[in-house]
C-alpha cells in the first residue's frame, strides 16, 4: 500500500474536560502545613490512637528523614515541598450513619455516579467510603459481622481490633520500607481495614471509595487486608478527585495478608485527576502496594486499571513465601496528555512450586511516557518456580512513550521463567477498517483498545470491567482525531 | 445509483486517477480490470473514503448525495461497503460483537431499531450457513489468527449482515484457491439483487467465470480506457493488457 496516512489526525490533544472535576465545599478541620513531630502527635491525638501507634508512627517519621525520594522511576516532576503540604484534614462532625452523612458529600457521590446506598443495594457492594481521610459510612456491616468478617475504617479498626493491627501493620510493608512508605506510616489518616476469618468466603465484593478533597491536603491512605486460613475475598477500589490546580500529593500503602488456602483479589479502578493538556495540576500518585502469601496454597491477585494521575509510580507485589502459593498481577496503564505512569510488579518466589503470572497491557497517547517496570525474583530455596510475563505496548501517535524494564533474578535451576513482550501502533488501517463497517472513529479507538485490554479486564468483576471500558473511553476521548 | 465524473485523486505528488467516468445502475455487476498501478485498488480506496488520498477533481454521487463529502462512516452508513483486499485484524474484538457494533451504527444512522444481542445471532446464524463458515468463527477475534480464504469469507459475511447498497470487492481473488474462490463468489451472487449493485476490481479474469459482470472496464494510467461485455475479459485473459495499452505488460 503506497497510501500515505493523513497528516497525523492521531496528535490532536483532548479538548475532554476531566468528568469528575468538581469541589465540595466542606468546612475542614485541618492542621497547618509542614511536617514535625507535633503534627504527627497531633494527628495522632486526633485520632486517639494507642500509644503503640503514636510510636510507630514516630519511628517512621524518623526513619523518612534519613531517606531520599526514589529517583530510579521513568518520571519526572519539580521537586515536592513536605514542608508545604497539610497532613490532616476532616469534616468536623463524624456522621455515625448513612443518614447522618452531610448531604452534601452524598452529593458528590451521586456526581460521581456512585450513590452509596443505591449502589449498595442493587450491586450487593458494601461500601466503606473515604471521604478525605475520615470515613463517612460504612453498611453492610452488620451482615458482615455475623460472618465475623470485619470491614471498616482504620480508625475504627485501630479502636476496636487493635491486636489485629498491632500483629500485621507493617507486616508486609515495613514502616522503612521506602521513602513513600514511610511518609504514609508517619502520617496516615485513614483507610480500610477488612479481616475475613477461618473458612469464610466473603459473599459480596468489598468496596472503597477513595476521594480527595480539601485543598492541598495530601491524602495517606493505609490499607489492611487479612485473609485468614481457607478464606476469600474480593475487594474492589475505585477513585475519582476534584479538578485541583496545584499538584496533590497521594502515598498510600496497601497491604495484604493470605494465610494457608486463602485468597485475595484485589482490583483498583484509578480515576484520578490527570492534569490538563499542559500538565499542570493533576495528582501524584506514590503508591506502595503488597501482598504476601504466607500459607501454603495462597493466592493473591492484584488487578489495576490506571487511567488517571499525572505521575502513577505504583507496583503491587507479591511475596510468595508458602508453598504452592500463587500471586497474579494484571494490569492496564494509560496515559495521554502529560501523564506518566512507571508501574508493574514484583514477584518474589520463597516457596517451591509458587506460580506467578503478570500481564502488563501498555497504552500510551499524547505526550504520555509509560514504563512497565517488574521484577521477577526466584530464590534459591523456591524449587520448581514457575513465572510467566506478558507486556504489551500499544502508542497512539508518535509522541508518546512506552518503555519495558523488566528485571529478572533466578537463583534456582529448576525454576521456569517465561518473558513475553511487544509493541504496537494502533493502526490508521485498523480505524479505517472500522469505519468502513460504520463505526465511528471514536468508537473504532474504543473498540481497538478494550480488544488490547480484553485479558485484565476479564479478571475484574463484571460492574466494575463495564465501569473500566467507559473510563478508558473518556481518557483516551479527543487522543486520536 | 452510483455516478463518477471526471473522478482525479492523488496520493502526495503522484497522480494515479486522471479522469474516471464511471455510471452503475441499480442492480448492475461492474468488473474493473487493469494492469498493475493502473489505478483499480485506489479508485476502490478513493470511493469507500480512505485516508491518503488527494481528491484533485471530479464528483461522485450515490443516489445523488455527493459521497466525497461524506466521512467513512456516514460512506459505510450510506451503503458503500469495501471488501478489502487485506482485511485487517483487531485482536481481543471479538467477530460477533465487531459485526454487532458495525451493523447497529448502521441501523441507528437509518433511525431503525438496534438489534439486541439474541436477535443479531440468529441473523448472522442465517448469513453464515451459505457461507460453509463454521460458527466457531463468530467467537475468534476479529481476522486474528484466519487463513486467507477465511479473512475473505469473513468479508463477505460482513457484507452479507450490512446489506450495502454498493459493494466494492477490492482484489477479493487474492490468494484463494478455487474452492475458497468458488465459496466466496456463491456469497456475492447470493446477495446479487435489483437494488444492490457491485464494482469488482480484480486482476484477472478467473473471479469472472463465478461473478459474471454486466460490464467490464479496462483501467490503465487512471482512466478507463475500453468498457465492453463480459466478453471483454476473456478477450484480455487471451490478449494481456498490452493490446489495449500499446505497451507489453506482465500480468
Amino acid at each position: 500500500m503506497t497510501a500515505k496516512p493523513q497528516e497525523p489526525s492521531v496528535e490532536k490533544v483532548t479538548t475532554e474536560e476531566y468528568k469528575y472535576g468538581f469541589v465540595t465545599d466542606i468546612e475542614a478541620d485541618s492542621a497547618p502545613p509542614g511536617l514535625n513531630e507535633d503534627i504527627i502527635r497531633f494527628i495522632s491525638h486526633k485520632k486517639k490512637e494507642p500509644k503503640f501507634l503514636l510510636d510507630w508512627r514516630l519511628k517512621a517519621y524518623q526513619q523518612w528523614l534519613k531517606m531520599k525520594t526514589p529517583e530510579w522511576a521513568y518520571v519526572h516532576y519539580p521537586p515536592i515541598d513536605y514542608q508545604d503540604v497539610i497532613y490532616y484534614s476532616a469534616p468536623k462532625a463524624g456522621p455515625k450513619s448513612l443518614a447522618e452523612v452531610d448531604p452534601e458529600v452524598l452529593k458528590t457521590f451521586e456526581k460521581l455516579g456512585v450513590p452509596m446506598e443505591e449502589r449498595a443495594m442493587l450491586a450487593g457492594v458494601a461500601v466503606d467510603a473515604v471521604f478525605d481521610s475520615v470515613s463517612v459510612g460504612t453498611t453492610f456491616k452488620k451482615k458482615l459481622g455475623e460472618m465475623g468478617v470485619i470491614f471498616c475504617s482504620f480508625s475504627e479498626a485501630v479502636h476496636e481490633h487493635p491486636e489485629l493491627i498491632q500483629q500485621y501493620l507493617g507486616s508486609v510493608v515495613p514502616y522503612n520500607d521506602n521513602f513513600y512508605a514511610a511518609l504514609n506510616s508517619a502520617v496516615f489518616t485513614d483507610g480500610s481495614f477488612c479481616y475475613i476469618p477461618k473458612g469464610v468466603r466473603c459473599p459480596m465484593e468489598l468496596s472503597t471509595y477513595f476521594r480527595i478533597n480539601a485543598a492541598k491536603t495530601g491524602q495517606f491512605e493505609r490499607t489492611l487486608l487479612i485473609a485468614d486460613e481457607d478464606a476469600y475475598v474480593s475487594y474492589l477500589e475505585g477513585c475519582t478527585a476534584p479538578m485541583r490546580d496545584e499538584n496533590q500529593l497521594h502515598a498510600a500503602v496497601v497491604e495484604l495478608v493470605a494465610l494457608k488456602g486463602a485468597e485475595i483479589k484485589y482490583s483498583t479502578v484509578q480515576n484520578w485527576y490527570p492534569g490538563d493538556k499542559d500538565g499542570k495540576g493533576g495528582i501524584y500518585n506514590f503508591v506502595t502496594k503488597r501482598g504476601a502469601c504466607r500459607g501454603d496454597s495462597s493466592k493473591i491477585s492484584w488487578t489495576q486499571v490506571e487511567t488517571g494521575s499525572a505521575i502513577t509510580w505504583k507496583y503491587p507485589s507479591c511475596i510468595l513465601q508458602g508453598d504452592n502459593s500463587v500471586g497474579e498481577f494484571y494490569s492496564v496503564a494509560v496515559v495521554n496528555n502529560m501523564q506518566q505512569a512507571d508501574t508493574g510488579t514484583k514477584m518474589i518466589h520463597l516457596g517451591k512450586n509458587t506460580k506467578s503470572t503478570i500481564v502488563s497491557k501498555g497504552i500510551s497517547a499524547g505526550k504520555g511516557q509509560n514504563t512497565y517496570r517488574g521484577l521477577v525474583r526466584i530464590q534459591p530455596a523456591a524449587e520448581n518456580a514457575h513465572n510467566y510475563t506478558q507486556c504489551d505496548s500499544l502508542l497512539m501517535g508518535d509522541k508518546c512513550g512506552a518503555h519495558t524494564v523488566p528485571y529478572i533474578e533466578v537463583k534456582n535451576n529448576t525454576a521456569k521463567v517465561g518473558h513475553e513482550a511487544s509493541t504496537s501502533k494502533i493502526g490508521e488501517d485498523q480505524i479505517f477498517y472500522c469505519q468502513q463497517r460504520g463505526l465511528s472513529k471514536e468508537d473504532a479507538v474504543n473498540l481497538i483498545v478494550n480488544g488490547f485490554c480484553k485479558e485484565v479486564f476479564r479478571k475484574l468483576p463484571m460492574e466494575f470491567a463495564v465501569e473500566a471500558q467507559k473510563l478508558l473511553s473518556v481518557s483516551l476521548e479527543g487522543s486520536v482525531g | 445509483m452510483l455516478v463518477i465524473k471526471g473522478l482525479k485523486a492523488r496520493v502526495e505528488d503522484k497522480q494515479i486517477l486522471n479522469g474516471i467516468d464511471l455510471t452503475i445502475n441499480p442492480g448492475e455487476v461492474h468488473a474493473i480490470m487493469g494492469p498493475n498501478g493502473s489505478g483499480k485498488s485506489t479508485l476502490a480506496h478513493v470511493l469507500s473514503g480512505r485516508p491518503g488520498y488527494e481528491i484533485t477533481g471530479g464528483s461522485v454521487t450515490l443516489d445523488g448525495k455527493d459521497l466525497l463529502a461524506l466521512s467513512p462512516e456516514d460512506r459505510a452508513r450510506a451503503g458503500v461497503f469495501l471488501a478489502f483486499q487485506y482485511p485487517v485484524e483487531i485482536p481481543g474484538v471479538n467477530n460477533t460483537y465487531f459485526l454487532k457494533a458495525a451493523l447497529n451504527a448502521v441501523r441507528k444512522s437509518k433511525g431503525e431499531e438496534e438489534l439486541d444481542a439474541m436477535d443479531f445471532l440468529e441473523l448472522v446464524k442465517a448469513k453464515l450457513k451459505p457461507l460453509k463458515m463454521d460458527e466457531s468463527m463468530l467467537q475468534r477475534a476479529v481476522n486474528e489468527g484466519f487463513s486467507g480464504g477465511e479473512k475473505k469469507k469473513n468479508e463477505i459475511l460482513q457484507m452479507a449482515v450490512l446489506e450495502p447498497k454498493l459493494g466494492i470487492l477490492d482484489e477479493t481473488d487474492s490468494g484463494l484457491d478455487i474452492d475458497a474462490l468458488k465459496v466466496v463468489a456463491d456469497g456475492v451472487n447470493a446477495l446479487r439483487g435489483k437494488n444492490r449493485s457491485f464494482l469488482v476490481v480484480t486482476h484477472y479474469q478467473r473471479l469472472l467465470d463465478y461473478i459474471v459482470p454486466d460490464q467490464v472496464h479496462v483501467l490503465a494510467g487512471g482512466k478507463i480506457i475500453k468498457t465492453g461485455g463480459k466478453e471483454l475479459a476473456l478477450e484480455l485473459e487471451e490478449k494481456g493488457y498490452g493490446w489495449l495499452t500499446g505497451e507489453k505488460v506482465n500480468a
